[in-house]
């Protein structure tokens, strides 16, 4: 627009210039900040609810249990079944064991579980959200305690607006007390992860344990108290990323907990035996409001601040029930469909898409890849590293030699004896670095449960027998005779130019 | 597409009146937690500023009550490190190969700190890894000039060869031509010999008239085989590695004019432990020999 437009067209007097803008921080606007106002979500009961509770003590459950559970590995190895031992270091899923250099297996859970989750919510929107984020199953359990210790919505709000008497302390500091507990609980179940449970619990309290898991413990505790307790659908809104991540990974046939407002418009209060024809279902009793954890309306439509727990839909159905109107007014649907469904047109689910099936694809060949590799996995490793300073020594006779260091990972709960073989040169001199004897078969090398032996070993081509080439593959080989489990390793024997 | 539950915030926190391509900034009020938290930091700041050495001062700087000083932690810990290296070093003392073989943690430390102070003091000459430097001995392969045991690379490395100390290794070869006592045909002729004795060449005609020579002149120090004597540090002729070299010009230039190659005595430049400690490296870099019966210091 042109400047001067503008100014011709607002002169506040003769000469006199009127800038036509409205203040920014205009106090009309409003404070920069603005205060928590505390949500009292209502009880509700329904489907959604009792799922919730199911997911909600399911997952708690798993959660704590898991570190207490046994797994019998023999030998010295730890007899949990989910550690993290970082001392070792190794993680202990059950059955399975990985050591470090294996660290693409988490990197491969890494990609399974985003795949999962960009999937689910393109199929269901935000499933994560609603009931198996940590942040969402502990706030509810924390308003589980809150409703059991203060009331119900009404008996809360009044309970907050009354003067401090002994009742409202009495009933504070049980609610309090309890959270702490339940935080503390859940910053001691995190340490149990990382060390030897039933040890952690004996040395924990007697100040022997870990720096670190004090550290854990504390964190986790304060963490869970505030998050769980006192900042709730703040942490959501303002300090989660997900909610911004989700907008681009839904679309108009994603799931989503919806407001019809087709069916729902216009709204408006109802009088028994007044008739529903020319408006709308919803009587705006506001008990979908009311009952949100997040403090939204959901009649406003999709909106960032919505966790889709979907306990609204059970407040809304409670209410359709009582009015004998069918379910649904507020119910898991697409995009697309209220509109169609506004429009009068058949509703249209449409779960095959472009994104769906590439997720599904690549969910598919990772967890292939990873079963694959889980499956075909070698228990018996070896590594050859060649000596390349120096690439090879020529010794007094004529003789050519050349360094091996060789490390063999023997990633079995038990001893195993190893026979090292050299193959590809012609009857080589062998030595083990440190044993003075000259070998032409090395005498067998144990390894010990669950360790990695390293050992370096001189080769040496006598002058009569060198390779003709200045480089030539030398093949070793490490073998339990006694199970017949077998790993090779190539490398190269060096005799310089000649 | 426009949202209604957009337009509806519009009206209650009102916009910046920043608009592009028609996506407009809302004026959300901040979270006054967020303002808790920046008091918080500010806090946390003051106390950082009072215990923790913040301010620099003319010439020096404001301590901090916590008197923290990365200078001091890292003083303490080079002096914890020494005295842990004397501790750890001091099991090299008077141990044999063996006893040092048996001892992992020894054999580790000695082996780091021989690999140290190798790199320090002796690659100059010796050159790293596979590097090979004519005159100065290649310490990977089997040769020794004056043994190659643990006890013998140790009093090599102490005194030294040629060197300014009493006990140092010594021997000298005579310049047979420049002292005069052979002539150019006899040198040329005894070249043949030394490099017969390889079979690295030699003509048959330079060789037998070398051969009596060779019994005069060489035998007493190299042997009559030309095996050498660690001994006196009279080289092997007969094997295939040649200090200086081993084509007939550099053979000849080593008889004509002698050669006297040193090596300082390193007694008296580094503590007895890293002494041990690079014998223990120098010995296992594969040419290490093992103590016989019969050697005796």
């Amino acid at each position: 627009m042109d400047v001067a437009d503008v100014k011709a067209k607002t002169e506040a007097a003769p000469g006199v210039e009127r800038h036509d803008v409205e203040a920014v921080n205009a106090a009309a606007l409003g404070s920069l900040y603005k205060a928590r106002e505390a949500i009292y979500p209502k009880r509700v009961a329904g489907f959604f609810r009792n799922f919730k509770w199911f997911i909600m003590w399911a997952t708690l459950g798993v959660y704590y249990i898991t570190p207490w559970i046994r797994w019998d590995r023999g030998g010295d190895l730890p007899d949990q079944a989910v550690l993290i031992d970082f001392a070792a270091p190794r993680f202990y899923f059950f059955f399975i064991e990985i050591w470090p250099q294996e660290i693409y297996y988490l990197t491969g859970l890494m990609v399974l579980a985003a795949m999962f989750l960009f999937l689910a919510t393109a199929l269901l929107g935000r499933v994560w959200c609603g009931y198996t984020c940590p942040q969402t199953v502990w706030t509810d359990l924390f308003i589980w305690v809150e409703r059991r210790v203060e009331g119900d919505r009404n008996a809360r709000m009044k309970l907050d607006r009354q003067p401090w008497t002994g009742n409202k302390i009495a009933r504070k500091s049980i609610k309090h007390t309890i959270w702490l507990l339940i935080a503390m609980a859940t910053g001691g179940a995190w340490i149990f992860y990382f060390h030897d449970a039933p040890d952690l619990l004996w040395l924990f309290p007697r100040g022997e344990a870990p720096v670190a898991s004090y550290f854990s413990f504390a964190l986790l505790t304060a963490t869970t108290y505030v998050f769980g307790g006192h900042m709730r659908e703040q942490v959501c809104i303002y300090m989660c990323p997900w909610p911004r991540i989700q907008s681009a990974l839904i679309d108009e046939d994603t799931l989503a907990v919806t407001y019809r407002k087709g069916r729902g418009e216009a709204r408006g209060a109802h009088k028994k035996g007044d008739t529903w024809e020319g408006r709308g279902h919803c009587i705006d009793c506001q008990q979908c409001v009311v009952s949100c954890p997040m403090g939204i309306d959901i009649r406003d439509g999709l909106q960032l601040e919505c966790i889709q727990c979907a306990l609204c839909i059970d407040a809304c159905d409670s209410i359709m029930d009582k009015l004998d109107l069918p379910k649904g007014l507020i119910a898991y649907d697409t995009d697309l469909n209220i509109n169609r469904m506004a429009a009068g047109e058949t509703p249209r689910f449409r779960f095959l898409r472009p994104r769906t099936v590439a997720y599904a694809i690549i969910l598919t060949v990772v967890g292939s890849l990873m079963l694959y590799g889980l499956l075909t996995r070698d228990y018996l490793e070896l590594n050859v590293l060649r000596d390349r300073s120096p690439n090879f020594v020529e010794l007094s006779d004529g003789s050519v030699r050349n360094g091996y260091t060789i490390k063999i990972y023997n990633m079995l709960p038990r001893e195993q004896t190893f026979v090292l073989g050299v193959a590809g040169l012609d009857a080589p001199e062998l030595h083990l670095v440190g044993d003075p004897q000259t070998y032409d078969v090395l005498p067998p090398l144990t390894v010990g449960p669950d360790q990695i032996r390293s050992v370096r070993i001189y080769v040496t081509a006598p002058e009569a027998r060198l390779p003709g080439t200045h480089q030539s593959p030398v093949t070793f080989s490490v073998e339990n005779t006694e199970v017949g489990t077998v790993n090779t390793s190539q490398t190269v024997f060096v005799v310089g130019a000649r | 597409m426009t949202d209604p539950s957009n337009e509806q915030k519009d009206a209650s926190v009102g916009t910046t009146g920043h608009e592009w391509d028609g996506i407009k900034e809302l004026n959300n009020p901040l979270p006054l937690w967020w303002l808790w938290i920046f008091y918080a930091t500010i806090i946390v700041a003051i106390i950082y500023f009072v215990i923790m050495p913040t301010f620099p001062l003319v010439s020096s700087y404001t301590a901090g009550t916590l008197n923290q000083s990365d200078r001091v932690n890292v003083e303490a810990a080079v002096n914890a490190a020494r005295l842990e290296r004397v501790e750890r070093g001091a099991g090299l003392g008077d141990s044999s190969m063996e006893q040092i073989r048996s001892d992992t943690s020894l054999l580790e430390y000695g082996l780091a700190a021989g690999e140290a102070a190798f790199g320090d003091n002796c690659a100059t000459c010796h050159g790293r890894g596979s590097q090979r430097i004519a005159g100065y001995p290649y310490l990977h392969d089997d040769v020794w000039l004056w043994g190659g045991t643990l006890d013998e690379i140790r009093q090599t490395i102490r005194f030294g060869i040629r060197a300014d100390h009493d006990q140092t290794r010594f021997s000298q070869m005579p310049a047979f031509l420049s002292d005069g006592i052979l002539t150019d045909d006899q040198v040329g002729d005894l070249a043949d010999f030394v490099m017969s004795l390889s079979g690295s060449g030699g003509e048959f005609d330079a060789i037998n008239r070398a051969s009596s020579l060779f019994a005069l002149h060489c035998a007493s120090c190299h042997g009559e085989q030309g095996l050498g004597d660690q001994a006196q540090g009279a080289p092997n002729l007969s094997d295939r590695d040649w200090l200086y070299g081993g084509d007939r010009t550099t053979i000849i230039e080593t008889i004509s004019f002698s050669r006297y190659g040193v090596m300082p005595a390193w007694e008296t430049r580094l503590d007895p432990i890293t002494v041990r400690a690079l014998a223990v490296y120098v010995h296992s870099l594969g040419g290490g020999e093992e103590e016989t019966v019969s050697a005796t210091e």
